[in-house]
Protein backbone atom coordinates (compact mmCIF):
# COMPACT_ATOMS: atom_id res chain seq x y z
CA UNK A 1 0.00 0.00 0.00
CA UNK A 2 1.62 3.05 -0.67
CA UNK A 3 0.31 7.03 -1.88
CA UNK A 4 3.92 7.83 -2.42
CA UNK A 5 4.41 9.58 1.01
CA UNK A 6 8.15 8.29 3.17
CA UNK A 7 5.90 8.21 6.06
CA UNK A 8 9.09 6.77 8.08
CA UNK A 9 11.32 9.71 6.90
CA UNK A 10 8.59 12.09 8.64
CA UNK A 11 8.24 10.01 11.66
CA UNK A 12 12.25 9.75 11.78
CA UNK A 13 12.16 13.62 11.43
CA UNK A 14 9.53 13.93 14.24
CA UNK A 15 11.95 11.78 16.43
CA UNK A 16 14.95 13.86 15.83
CA UNK A 17 13.61 17.22 16.02
CA UNK A 18 12.24 16.46 19.19
CA UNK A 19 15.59 16.64 20.97
CA UNK A 20 16.75 19.60 18.45
CA UNK A 21 14.80 22.32 18.21
CA UNK A 22 17.70 24.60 16.53
CA UNK A 23 17.60 21.87 14.03
CA UNK A 24 13.77 22.47 13.31
CA UNK A 25 13.26 26.26 12.69
CA UNK A 26 13.08 26.91 9.20
CA UNK A 27 12.62 30.08 7.42
CA UNK A 28 10.82 29.70 3.46
CA UNK A 29 11.91 32.84 1.48
CA UNK A 30 10.18 34.44 -1.90
CA UNK A 31 11.74 37.55 -3.55
CA UNK A 32 9.79 39.77 -6.22
CA UNK A 33 9.96 42.24 -8.46
CA UNK A 34 7.07 44.86 -9.78
CA UNK A 35 6.64 44.15 -13.84
CA UNK A 36 3.87 46.55 -15.14
CA UNK A 37 0.20 47.83 -13.79
CA UNK A 38 -0.21 45.37 -10.92
CA UNK A 39 1.54 42.51 -12.72
CA UNK A 40 4.34 41.12 -10.25
CA UNK A 41 6.79 38.26 -10.50
CA UNK A 42 7.57 36.24 -7.39
CA UNK A 43 10.63 33.75 -7.57
CA UNK A 44 11.35 30.82 -4.93
CA UNK A 45 14.50 28.85 -4.90
CA UNK A 46 16.35 28.80 -1.66
CA UNK A 47 15.18 28.16 2.32
CA UNK A 48 16.91 27.93 5.64
CA UNK A 49 16.33 24.62 7.54
CA UNK A 50 17.81 21.49 9.27
CA UNK A 51 20.61 24.63 10.17
CA UNK A 52 21.74 25.85 6.25
CA UNK A 53 20.87 26.81 3.45
CA UNK A 54 19.00 24.63 1.22
CA UNK A 55 18.18 24.85 -2.34
CA UNK A 56 15.05 23.50 -4.30
CA UNK A 57 15.60 21.34 -7.22
CA UNK A 58 14.09 24.02 -9.19
CA UNK A 59 13.38 27.60 -9.18
CA UNK A 60 9.47 28.33 -9.10
CA UNK A 61 8.18 31.59 -10.72
CA UNK A 62 4.79 32.85 -9.83
CA UNK A 63 2.69 35.67 -12.11
CA UNK A 64 0.39 37.98 -10.28
CA UNK A 65 -1.74 40.40 -11.56
CA UNK A 66 -5.53 41.35 -11.49
CA UNK A 67 -7.93 40.29 -14.30
CA UNK A 68 -9.49 42.26 -16.85
CA UNK A 69 -12.57 43.07 -15.08
CA UNK A 70 -10.38 45.31 -12.29
CA UNK A 71 -9.03 47.51 -15.31
CA UNK A 72 -5.67 44.92 -15.32
CA UNK A 73 -3.96 42.55 -18.07
CA UNK A 74 -4.45 39.04 -16.41
CA UNK A 75 -0.89 38.46 -16.23
CA UNK A 76 -1.67 35.74 -13.83
CA UNK A 77 -3.95 35.05 -10.87
CA UNK A 78 -4.60 37.99 -8.29
CA UNK A 79 -2.06 37.83 -5.01
CA UNK A 80 -5.11 36.51 -2.64
CA UNK A 81 -5.64 33.33 -4.86
CA UNK A 82 -2.31 32.09 -3.98
CA UNK A 83 -3.75 31.68 -0.61
CA UNK A 84 -6.16 29.37 -2.21
CA UNK A 85 -3.12 27.54 -3.67
CA UNK A 86 -1.37 27.34 -0.40
CA UNK A 87 -4.33 25.79 1.40
CA UNK A 88 -5.67 23.21 -1.01
CA UNK A 89 -2.01 21.83 -1.37
CA UNK A 90 -1.27 22.29 1.92
CA UNK A 91 -4.30 20.07 3.09
CA UNK A 92 -4.24 17.15 0.25
CA UNK A 93 -0.34 16.49 1.28
CA UNK A 94 -1.46 16.26 5.01
CA UNK A 95 -4.37 13.63 3.52
CA UNK A 96 -2.21 11.66 1.91
CA UNK A 97 0.35 11.49 4.50
CA UNK A 98 -1.79 10.75 7.25
CA UNK A 99 -3.78 8.18 4.90
CA UNK A 100 -0.32 6.37 4.47
CA UNK A 101 0.67 6.46 7.92
CA UNK A 102 -2.74 4.92 8.82
CA UNK A 103 -2.69 2.37 5.70
CA UNK A 104 -5.30 4.02 4.19
CA UNK A 105 -4.85 3.57 0.08
CA UNK A 106 -6.10 6.47 -1.90
CA UNK A 107 -7.77 6.05 -5.75
CA UNK A 108 -8.03 9.87 -5.96
CA UNK A 109 -8.01 13.33 -3.88
CA UNK A 110 -9.76 16.50 -5.28
CA UNK A 111 -10.69 19.64 -3.93
CA UNK A 112 -12.73 22.70 -4.70
CA UNK A 113 -11.60 25.88 -2.77
CA UNK A 114 -14.17 28.89 -2.53
CA UNK A 115 -12.68 31.83 -0.73
CA UNK A 116 -16.12 34.79 -0.17
CA UNK A 117 -14.34 38.17 -0.30
CA UNK A 118 -15.94 41.29 -0.30
CA UNK A 119 -14.01 44.07 -2.45
CA UNK A 120 -15.45 47.24 -1.01
CA UNK A 121 -12.52 46.35 1.90
CA UNK A 122 -9.65 46.90 -0.27
CA UNK A 123 -11.41 49.37 -2.64
CA UNK A 124 -11.90 51.76 0.63
CA UNK A 125 -15.34 51.78 -0.06
CA UNK A 126 -16.54 50.70 3.38
CA UNK A 127 -14.57 50.97 6.43
CA UNK A 128 -16.97 48.05 7.89
CA UNK A 129 -15.42 45.62 5.25
CA UNK A 130 -12.16 43.66 5.78
CA UNK A 131 -9.95 43.44 2.79
CA UNK A 132 -9.20 39.78 3.65
CA UNK A 133 -11.35 36.35 3.14
CA UNK A 134 -14.48 36.60 4.86
CA UNK A 135 -14.90 33.06 5.13
CA UNK A 136 -12.64 30.08 3.00
CA UNK A 137 -14.67 26.90 1.95
CA UNK A 138 -12.81 23.60 1.22
CA UNK A 139 -14.73 20.79 -0.04
CA UNK A 140 -12.55 17.44 -0.81
CA UNK A 141 -13.96 14.37 -2.99
CA UNK A 142 -12.00 11.72 -1.88
CA UNK A 143 -12.10 7.98 -3.48
CA UNK A 144 -10.00 5.75 -1.17
CA UNK A 145 -10.18 1.86 0.77
CA UNK A 146 -12.02 3.03 3.61
CA UNK A 147 -14.95 4.10 5.73
CA UNK A 148 -16.23 6.91 5.43
CA UNK A 149 -15.87 8.06 9.03
CA UNK A 150 -11.95 7.21 8.30
CA UNK A 151 -12.45 9.66 5.25
CA UNK A 152 -13.66 12.04 7.40
CA UNK A 153 -10.69 11.58 10.18
CA UNK A 154 -8.23 12.05 7.07
CA UNK A 155 -9.59 15.25 6.45
CA UNK A 156 -10.03 16.40 9.91
CA UNK A 157 -6.52 15.70 10.70
CA UNK A 158 -4.96 17.31 8.18
CA UNK A 159 -6.32 20.13 9.30
CA UNK A 160 -4.57 19.82 12.67
CA UNK A 161 -1.39 19.59 11.23
CA UNK A 162 -1.51 21.90 8.05
CA UNK A 163 0.68 24.78 8.28
CA UNK A 164 -1.42 27.14 5.71
CA UNK A 165 -4.73 26.31 7.83
CA UNK A 166 -3.32 27.56 10.98
CA UNK A 167 -1.54 30.61 8.70
CA UNK A 168 -5.04 31.41 7.70
CA UNK A 169 -7.17 30.98 10.81
CA UNK A 170 -4.92 32.14 13.61
CA UNK A 171 -2.70 35.54 13.42
CA UNK A 172 0.15 36.38 12.99
CA UNK A 173 2.64 38.60 13.07
CA UNK A 174 3.75 40.34 10.08
CA UNK A 175 6.58 43.16 9.65
CA UNK A 176 7.07 44.51 6.37
CA UNK A 177 9.84 47.68 6.31
CA UNK A 178 11.86 49.54 3.58
CA UNK A 179 15.43 48.44 3.16
CA UNK B 1 14.37 13.44 62.02
CA UNK B 2 15.45 10.02 59.83
CA UNK B 3 12.53 7.92 58.35
CA UNK B 4 13.02 5.04 55.18
CA UNK B 5 10.07 6.81 53.14
CA UNK B 6 8.75 10.44 52.97
CA UNK B 7 5.27 11.04 51.17
CA UNK B 8 4.80 14.42 50.10
CA UNK B 9 0.74 15.28 50.14
CA UNK B 10 -2.10 13.83 51.72
CA UNK B 11 -4.10 13.33 49.19
CA UNK B 12 -5.73 10.44 47.77
CA UNK B 13 -2.65 9.63 45.89
CA UNK B 14 -0.48 10.29 49.36
CA UNK B 15 -2.70 8.06 51.71
CA UNK B 16 -2.69 5.27 48.95
CA UNK B 17 0.74 5.24 49.30
CA UNK B 18 0.87 4.73 53.01
CA UNK B 19 -1.89 2.34 52.90
CA UNK B 20 0.93 0.40 50.89
CA UNK B 21 4.12 1.28 52.97
CA UNK B 22 2.34 0.41 55.97
CA UNK B 23 1.12 -3.12 54.53
CA UNK B 24 5.35 -3.17 53.47
CA UNK B 25 6.01 -2.44 56.97
CA UNK B 26 8.25 0.53 55.74
CA UNK B 27 8.56 3.09 57.94
CA UNK B 28 7.20 6.30 56.59
CA UNK B 29 5.34 9.80 57.47
CA UNK B 30 2.90 11.49 55.16
CA UNK B 31 3.61 15.18 55.38
CA UNK B 32 0.88 17.89 54.20
CA UNK B 33 0.84 21.58 53.67
CA UNK B 34 -2.77 22.10 55.02
CA UNK B 35 -4.89 19.20 55.97
CA UNK B 36 -5.61 15.89 54.84
CA UNK B 37 -7.55 16.54 51.31
CA UNK B 38 -6.26 20.15 51.23
CA UNK B 39 -6.89 20.94 47.37
CA UNK B 40 -10.65 19.48 47.71
CA UNK B 41 -11.20 21.02 50.23
CA UNK B 42 -9.74 25.13 49.57
CA UNK B 43 -9.02 24.51 45.81
CA UNK B 44 -12.10 23.82 44.11
CA UNK B 45 -15.04 25.87 43.26
CA UNK B 46 -18.71 25.51 44.93
CA UNK B 47 -20.79 23.22 42.49
CA UNK B 48 -17.58 21.12 41.36
CA UNK B 49 -18.72 17.43 41.63
CA UNK B 50 -16.53 14.36 40.81
CA UNK B 51 -16.71 13.07 37.25
CA UNK B 52 -17.13 9.45 38.74
CA UNK B 53 -20.06 7.89 39.86
CA UNK B 54 -19.84 6.73 43.16
CA UNK B 55 -19.39 3.12 43.12
CA UNK B 56 -16.40 3.89 41.43
CA UNK B 57 -14.65 5.61 43.68
CA UNK B 58 -13.08 3.33 45.87
CA UNK B 59 -9.21 4.16 47.98
CA UNK B 60 -7.63 1.11 49.74
CA UNK B 61 -9.25 0.74 53.04
CA UNK B 62 -11.96 3.30 51.52
CA UNK B 63 -15.29 2.29 48.76
CA UNK B 64 -18.78 4.18 48.36
CA UNK B 65 -20.97 2.48 51.21
CA UNK B 66 -23.68 5.44 50.72
CA UNK B 67 -27.43 5.54 49.96
CA UNK B 68 -26.29 6.68 46.07
CA UNK B 69 -24.47 4.33 44.15
CA UNK B 70 -24.81 5.99 41.29
CA UNK B 71 -24.55 9.58 42.18
CA UNK B 72 -21.80 12.23 42.07
CA UNK B 73 -20.11 13.32 45.07
CA UNK B 74 -19.91 16.55 45.55
CA UNK B 75 -16.30 18.15 47.42
CA UNK B 76 -17.56 17.56 51.29
CA UNK B 77 -18.20 13.84 50.44
CA UNK B 78 -14.78 13.61 48.71
CA UNK B 79 -13.47 15.20 51.76
CA UNK B 80 -15.55 12.95 54.02
CA UNK B 81 -14.23 9.85 51.95
CA UNK B 82 -10.82 10.84 51.83
CA UNK B 83 -10.45 11.28 56.02
CA UNK B 84 -12.24 7.65 56.01
CA UNK B 85 -8.89 6.31 53.96
CA UNK B 86 -6.78 8.54 56.34
CA UNK B 87 -7.41 6.28 59.11
CA UNK B 88 -3.77 4.83 60.71
CA UNK B 89 -2.17 7.25 58.15
CA UNK B 90 0.79 8.82 59.82
CA UNK B 91 -0.14 12.37 58.37
CA UNK B 92 1.54 15.83 60.06
CA UNK B 93 -0.34 18.16 58.92
CA UNK B 94 0.95 21.57 58.63
CA UNK B 95 4.25 20.65 57.17
CA UNK B 96 5.23 22.71 54.17
CA UNK B 97 7.85 21.39 51.98
CA UNK B 98 10.19 23.96 50.69
CA UNK B 99 13.10 21.89 49.34
CA UNK B 100 13.71 18.31 48.22
CA UNK B 101 17.49 17.74 47.46
CA UNK B 102 19.80 14.67 47.30
CA UNK B 103 21.83 13.37 49.84
CA UNK B 104 24.35 10.36 50.71
CA UNK B 105 21.97 8.48 52.29
CA UNK B 106 18.92 9.50 49.63
CA UNK B 107 17.01 13.08 50.29
CA UNK B 108 17.30 16.06 52.41
CA UNK B 109 14.28 17.48 53.03
CA UNK B 110 13.68 21.07 54.37
CA UNK B 111 10.08 21.87 55.63
CA UNK B 112 8.36 24.50 57.70
CA UNK B 113 8.78 21.98 60.57
CA UNK B 114 12.72 21.56 60.31
CA UNK B 115 14.32 19.53 58.36
CA UNK B 116 13.75 16.03 57.63
CA UNK B 117 16.36 12.50 55.73
CA UNK B 118 14.76 9.99 54.17
CA UNK B 119 15.74 7.35 52.02
CA UNK B 120 13.29 7.78 49.47
CA UNK B 121 10.85 9.85 49.28
CA UNK B 122 7.37 9.49 47.51
CA UNK B 123 5.82 12.75 44.99
CA UNK B 124 2.02 12.90 45.88
CA UNK B 125 1.11 16.72 45.78
CA UNK B 126 -1.15 16.32 43.01
CA UNK B 127 -1.11 17.19 38.71
CA UNK B 128 -3.27 20.10 39.82
CA UNK B 129 -1.47 22.98 42.15
CA UNK B 130 -1.13 25.90 39.55
CA UNK B 131 -3.19 27.53 37.01
CA UNK B 132 -1.73 27.38 33.20
CA UNK B 133 -2.22 30.72 32.53
CA UNK B 134 -1.29 31.55 28.69
CA UNK B 135 1.18 34.65 28.52
CA UNK B 136 -1.17 36.06 26.26
CA UNK B 137 -3.59 36.96 29.53
CA UNK B 138 -0.70 39.82 30.35
CA UNK B 139 -2.26 41.90 27.19
CA UNK B 140 -6.10 41.84 29.08
CA UNK B 141 -7.12 45.22 29.40
CA UNK B 142 -7.52 46.11 32.98
CA UNK B 143 -10.49 47.00 32.96
CA UNK B 144 -11.56 43.64 32.55
CA UNK B 145 -11.41 41.04 35.45
CA UNK B 146 -9.56 37.64 35.65
CA UNK B 147 -10.05 34.57 37.28
CA UNK B 148 -8.56 31.17 37.25
CA UNK B 149 -10.53 27.85 38.88
CA UNK B 150 -8.58 28.75 42.06
CA UNK B 151 -10.00 32.02 42.16
CA UNK B 152 -13.51 31.06 41.10
CA UNK B 153 -16.31 30.11 43.85
CA UNK B 154 -19.89 30.74 42.09
CA UNK B 155 -20.82 33.26 38.89
CA UNK B 156 -22.55 35.61 41.88
CA UNK B 157 -19.10 36.84 42.95
CA UNK B 158 -18.25 37.67 38.94
CA UNK B 159 -19.14 41.19 38.02
CA UNK B 160 -22.57 41.23 35.86
CA UNK B 161 -22.31 41.24 32.31
CA UNK B 162 -20.41 39.08 29.44
CA UNK B 163 -18.14 36.23 30.13
CA UNK B 164 -15.11 34.90 28.15
CA UNK B 165 -14.65 31.45 29.62
CA UNK B 166 -11.12 30.18 27.42
CA UNK B 167 -10.91 26.55 27.37
CA UNK B 168 -13.43 23.88 26.78
CA UNK B 169 -12.28 20.89 29.00
CA UNK B 170 -14.44 19.35 31.80
CA UNK B 171 -13.81 22.76 34.04
CA UNK B 172 -14.57 24.79 31.08
CA UNK B 173 -18.09 23.40 30.14
CA UNK B 174 -18.82 22.88 33.58
CA UNK B 175 -18.19 27.29 34.62
CA UNK B 176 -19.82 28.49 30.96
CA UNK B 177 -23.11 26.00 31.93
CA UNK B 178 -23.40 27.89 35.41
CA UNK B 179 -22.57 31.08 34.33
CA UNK B 180 -24.73 31.46 31.64
CA UNK B 181 -27.57 29.91 33.36
CA UNK B 182 -26.48 33.09 36.15
CA UNK B 183 -27.78 35.51 33.93
CA UNK B 184 -24.45 36.20 32.50
CA UNK B 185 -23.88 36.22 29.00
CA UNK B 186 -20.79 33.62 28.19
CA UNK B 187 -18.83 33.45 24.93
CA UNK B 188 -16.57 30.09 25.24
CA UNK B 189 -13.39 29.77 23.22
CA UNK B 190 -12.91 26.18 22.64
CA UNK B 191 -9.73 24.77 21.52
CA UNK B 192 -9.26 20.46 21.27
CA UNK B 193 -11.76 18.76 23.29
CA UNK B 194 -12.84 15.58 24.84
CA UNK B 195 -16.65 15.49 23.79
CA UNK B 196 -18.21 12.12 26.10
CA UNK B 197 -22.08 11.40 26.35
CA UNK B 198 -22.60 11.25 30.34
CA UNK B 199 -24.66 7.76 29.65
CA UNK B 200 -24.42 5.40 26.20
CA UNK B 201 -27.09 2.69 26.22
CA UNK B 202 -28.33 3.09 29.62
CA UNK B 203 -25.21 2.96 31.39
CA UNK B 204 -22.28 5.66 32.48
CA UNK B 205 -19.77 6.20 29.75
CA UNK B 206 -17.32 5.56 32.68
CA UNK B 207 -18.92 1.98 33.59
CA UNK B 208 -17.93 1.52 29.88
CA UNK B 209 -14.11 3.23 29.99
CA UNK B 210 -13.93 0.55 33.45
CA UNK B 211 -15.91 -2.77 32.24
CA UNK B 212 -14.42 -2.60 28.36
CA UNK B 213 -10.60 -2.91 29.39
CA UNK B 214 -9.42 0.87 27.54
CA UNK B 215 -8.78 1.74 31.60
CA UNK B 216 -6.93 -0.69 32.43
CA UNK B 217 -4.67 -0.16 29.32
CA UNK B 218 -0.67 0.34 30.50
CA UNK B 219 1.34 3.45 29.90
CA UNK B 220 3.54 1.43 28.13
CA UNK B 221 0.99 0.37 25.53
CA UNK B 222 -0.41 3.79 25.04
CA UNK B 223 0.18 5.00 21.34
CA UNK B 224 1.56 8.69 22.48
CA UNK B 225 2.30 8.48 25.71
CA UNK B 226 3.05 11.93 25.69
CA UNK B 227 -0.24 13.13 24.23
CA UNK B 228 -2.00 11.06 26.45
CA UNK B 229 -0.85 12.76 29.77
CA UNK B 230 -1.75 15.34 28.19
CA UNK B 231 -5.51 14.58 26.90
CA UNK B 232 -8.02 17.38 28.29
CA UNK B 233 -10.18 16.24 31.04
CA UNK B 234 -13.55 15.17 29.09
CA UNK B 235 -16.68 17.35 28.90
CA UNK B 236 -18.62 15.64 31.75
CA UNK B 237 -20.70 17.46 34.73
CA UNK B 238 -22.46 14.86 37.35
CA UNK B 239 -25.56 13.42 35.95
CA UNK B 240 -25.58 14.83 32.84
CA UNK B 241 -24.10 15.54 29.60
CA UNK B 242 -22.62 18.57 29.29
CA UNK B 243 -21.44 18.73 25.46
CA UNK B 244 -20.73 22.00 23.11
CA UNK B 245 -24.55 21.41 21.78
CA UNK B 246 -25.84 21.59 25.73
CA UNK B 247 -24.17 24.99 25.70
CA UNK B 248 -25.22 26.22 22.56
CA UNK B 249 -28.67 25.37 23.58
CA UNK B 250 -28.14 26.90 26.68
CA UNK B 251 -27.39 30.05 24.65
CA UNK B 252 -23.86 29.99 25.33
CA UNK B 253 -21.89 31.49 21.95
CA UNK B 254 -18.96 29.09 20.95
CA UNK B 255 -15.81 30.70 19.32
CA UNK B 256 -12.62 29.12 18.25
CA UNK B 257 -9.25 28.82 20.18
CA UNK B 258 -7.68 31.65 21.46
CA UNK B 259 -4.57 33.21 19.68
CA UNK B 260 -4.18 36.45 20.55
CA UNK B 261 -4.38 39.96 22.04
CA UNK B 262 -4.04 42.36 20.35
CA UNK B 263 -4.84 46.28 20.80
CA UNK B 264 -7.62 44.96 23.63
CA UNK B 265 -9.26 42.54 21.29
CA UNK B 266 -9.45 39.14 21.85
CA UNK B 267 -8.87 36.95 18.29
CA UNK B 268 -9.98 33.48 17.73
CA UNK B 269 -8.76 30.93 15.43
CA UNK B 270 -10.95 30.46 12.49
CA UNK B 271 -10.55 26.54 13.12
CA UNK B 272 -13.54 25.92 15.56
CA UNK B 273 -15.22 23.66 13.15
CA UNK B 274 -12.30 21.12 12.94
CA UNK B 275 -11.24 21.06 16.25
CA UNK B 276 -15.56 20.24 16.60
CA UNK B 277 -15.05 17.44 13.91
CA UNK B 278 -12.06 16.04 15.58
CA UNK B 279 -13.96 15.16 19.10
CA UNK B 280 -17.08 14.38 17.00
CA UNK B 281 -15.02 11.26 15.34
CA UNK B 282 -12.90 10.71 18.25
CA UNK B 283 -16.22 10.10 20.44
CA UNK B 284 -17.61 7.73 18.22
CA UNK B 285 -14.69 6.03 17.59
CA UNK B 286 -14.58 5.24 21.56
CA UNK B 287 -18.52 4.42 21.15
CA UNK B 288 -17.19 1.97 18.31
CA UNK B 289 -14.78 0.53 20.69
CA UNK B 290 -17.57 -0.44 23.20
CA UNK B 291 -19.94 -1.77 20.72
CA UNK B 292 -16.81 -4.02 19.75
CA UNK B 293 -16.12 -5.21 23.37
CA UNK B 294 -19.79 -5.61 24.21
CA UNK B 295 -20.30 -7.39 20.72
CA UNK B 296 -23.55 -5.49 20.20
CA UNK B 297 -24.59 -3.70 17.36
CA UNK B 298 -23.80 0.02 16.81
CA UNK B 299 -25.85 1.93 19.68
CA UNK B 300 -27.12 5.75 19.87
CA UNK B 301 -24.67 7.99 17.61
CA UNK B 302 -25.03 11.66 19.45
CA UNK B 303 -26.06 14.81 16.84
CA UNK B 304 -22.34 16.28 15.48
CA UNK B 305 -21.42 18.90 17.53
CA UNK B 306 -23.29 22.63 16.05
CA UNK B 307 -20.97 25.21 15.07
CA UNK B 308 -22.19 28.68 14.20
CA UNK B 309 -22.20 29.22 10.43
CA UNK B 310 -19.51 31.84 11.10
CA UNK B 311 -18.00 32.15 14.52
CA UNK B 312 -16.85 35.40 15.56
CA UNK B 313 -13.13 35.52 15.52
CA UNK B 314 -12.53 38.83 17.10
CA UNK B 315 -14.06 40.31 20.61
CA UNK B 316 -13.54 43.35 21.32
CA UNK B 317 -12.51 43.61 25.37
CA UNK B 318 -12.31 47.27 25.78
CA UNK B 319 -16.18 47.59 24.48
CA UNK B 320 -17.56 46.52 28.12
CA UNK B 321 -19.38 43.67 26.49
CA UNK B 322 -17.20 40.91 28.07
CA UNK B 323 -16.57 41.98 32.23
CA UNK B 324 -14.35 38.90 33.08
CA UNK B 325 -12.23 35.93 31.65
CA UNK B 326 -12.27 32.83 33.50
CA UNK B 327 -9.20 30.85 32.20
CA UNK B 328 -9.86 27.21 32.04
CA UNK B 329 -6.53 26.74 30.54
CA UNK B 330 -5.67 23.56 32.65
CA UNK B 331 -3.38 23.18 35.42
CA UNK B 332 -0.43 22.23 36.11
CA UNK B 333 2.34 20.39 39.62
CA UNK B 334 4.12 22.88 41.38
CA UNK B 335 7.36 21.35 41.68
CA UNK B 336 9.28 24.77 42.26
CA UNK B 337 10.57 22.83 45.78
CA UNK B 338 11.80 19.85 44.00
CA UNK B 339 16.01 20.97 44.17
CA UNK B 340 16.80 17.21 41.87
CA UNK B 341 16.71 17.81 37.93
CA UNK B 342 14.03 15.43 37.20
CA UNK B 343 11.44 18.21 35.70
CA UNK B 344 11.79 18.58 32.07
CA UNK B 345 11.85 21.96 29.91
CA UNK B 346 8.03 21.58 29.63
CA UNK B 347 7.67 21.75 33.58
CA UNK B 348 6.74 17.84 33.68
CA UNK B 349 8.53 15.11 35.91
CA UNK B 350 10.05 12.88 34.50
CA UNK B 351 9.45 9.01 35.07
CA UNK B 352 8.33 5.54 34.29
CA UNK B 353 6.05 4.72 35.72
CA UNK B 354 5.91 6.75 38.63
CA UNK B 355 9.41 5.62 39.12
CA UNK B 356 11.93 8.61 38.66
CA UNK B 357 14.93 6.96 39.77
CA UNK B 358 16.97 6.99 42.93
CA UNK B 359 15.05 6.40 45.43
CA UNK B 360 12.38 8.95 44.05
CA UNK B 361 8.93 7.79 43.28
CA UNK B 362 6.00 10.04 41.85
CA UNK B 363 1.90 8.82 42.66
CA UNK B 364 -1.43 10.75 41.23
CA UNK B 365 -0.48 12.36 38.08
CA UNK B 366 -2.55 11.57 34.70
CA UNK B 367 -1.93 8.14 32.84
CA UNK B 368 0.78 7.27 35.38
CA UNK B 369 1.05 3.63 35.11
CA UNK B 370 -2.91 2.98 33.40
CA UNK B 371 -5.59 5.41 31.63
CA UNK B 372 -7.29 4.99 34.78
CA UNK B 373 -4.71 6.49 36.72
CA UNK B 374 -5.98 9.98 36.06
CA UNK B 375 -8.61 9.27 38.30
CA UNK B 376 -8.92 8.67 41.90
CA UNK B 377 -10.34 4.94 41.50
CA UNK B 378 -6.87 4.64 39.74
CA UNK B 379 -4.65 5.07 42.57
CA UNK B 380 -4.88 2.00 44.28
CA UNK B 381 -3.11 -0.59 41.93
CA UNK B 382 -0.58 2.33 41.08
CA UNK B 383 0.34 2.85 44.83
CA UNK B 384 0.65 -0.97 45.10
CA UNK B 385 3.02 -1.44 42.15
CA UNK B 386 5.35 1.56 42.69
CA UNK B 387 5.48 0.89 46.64
CA UNK B 388 6.16 -2.54 45.54
CA UNK B 389 8.95 -1.44 43.45
CA UNK B 390 10.03 1.29 46.36
CA UNK B 391 10.51 -2.21 48.56
CA UNK B 392 12.50 -4.13 45.73
CA UNK B 393 14.47 -0.79 45.36
CA UNK B 394 15.85 -0.51 49.05
CA UNK B 395 15.81 -4.74 49.37
CA UNK B 396 18.33 -4.18 46.62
Amino acid sequence: MTNGVNVQALLDAREVLKGAPEAAQFTWRASSKWQHGVHSTTKIEKFFGLGQEQTHKHESVFEADHPAIFAAEDNGITPIEYLLVGLASCLTAGIASVAQNRGIKLNSVEASVEGGHDIRGILGADADVRNGFNDIKVTFSIDADASPADIEALVAQSQKRSAVFDALTNPTNVTVEVA
Amino acid sequence: MHVTTVVIGAGHAGLAASHFLRAASIDHVVLERGEVANSWRHERWDSLRLLTPNWLNRLPGASYEGPDPDGYADMAEVVDFLERSAKDVPVRTGVAVTSVRRSDGGYSLTTSQGPIEARTVIIASGACNVASVPGLAAAVPSSVEQVTPFDYRTPSRLPDGGVLVVGASATGVQLAAEIQRSGRPVVLSAGEHVRMPRVYEGRDVLWWMHHSGIWSQRYDEVDDLTRARRLPSPQLAGASTLDLNVLTSLGVELVGRLSAIRDGAALFSGGLRNVAALADLKMNRLLDTFDEWAGTAPGERFQPTRVPDSSRWRLDLTSGEIRSIVWATGFRPDYSWLDVPVVDAKGSLVHDGGVVGDGLYALGLPVLRRRRSTFICGIEDDAREVVDQLRLDLAG
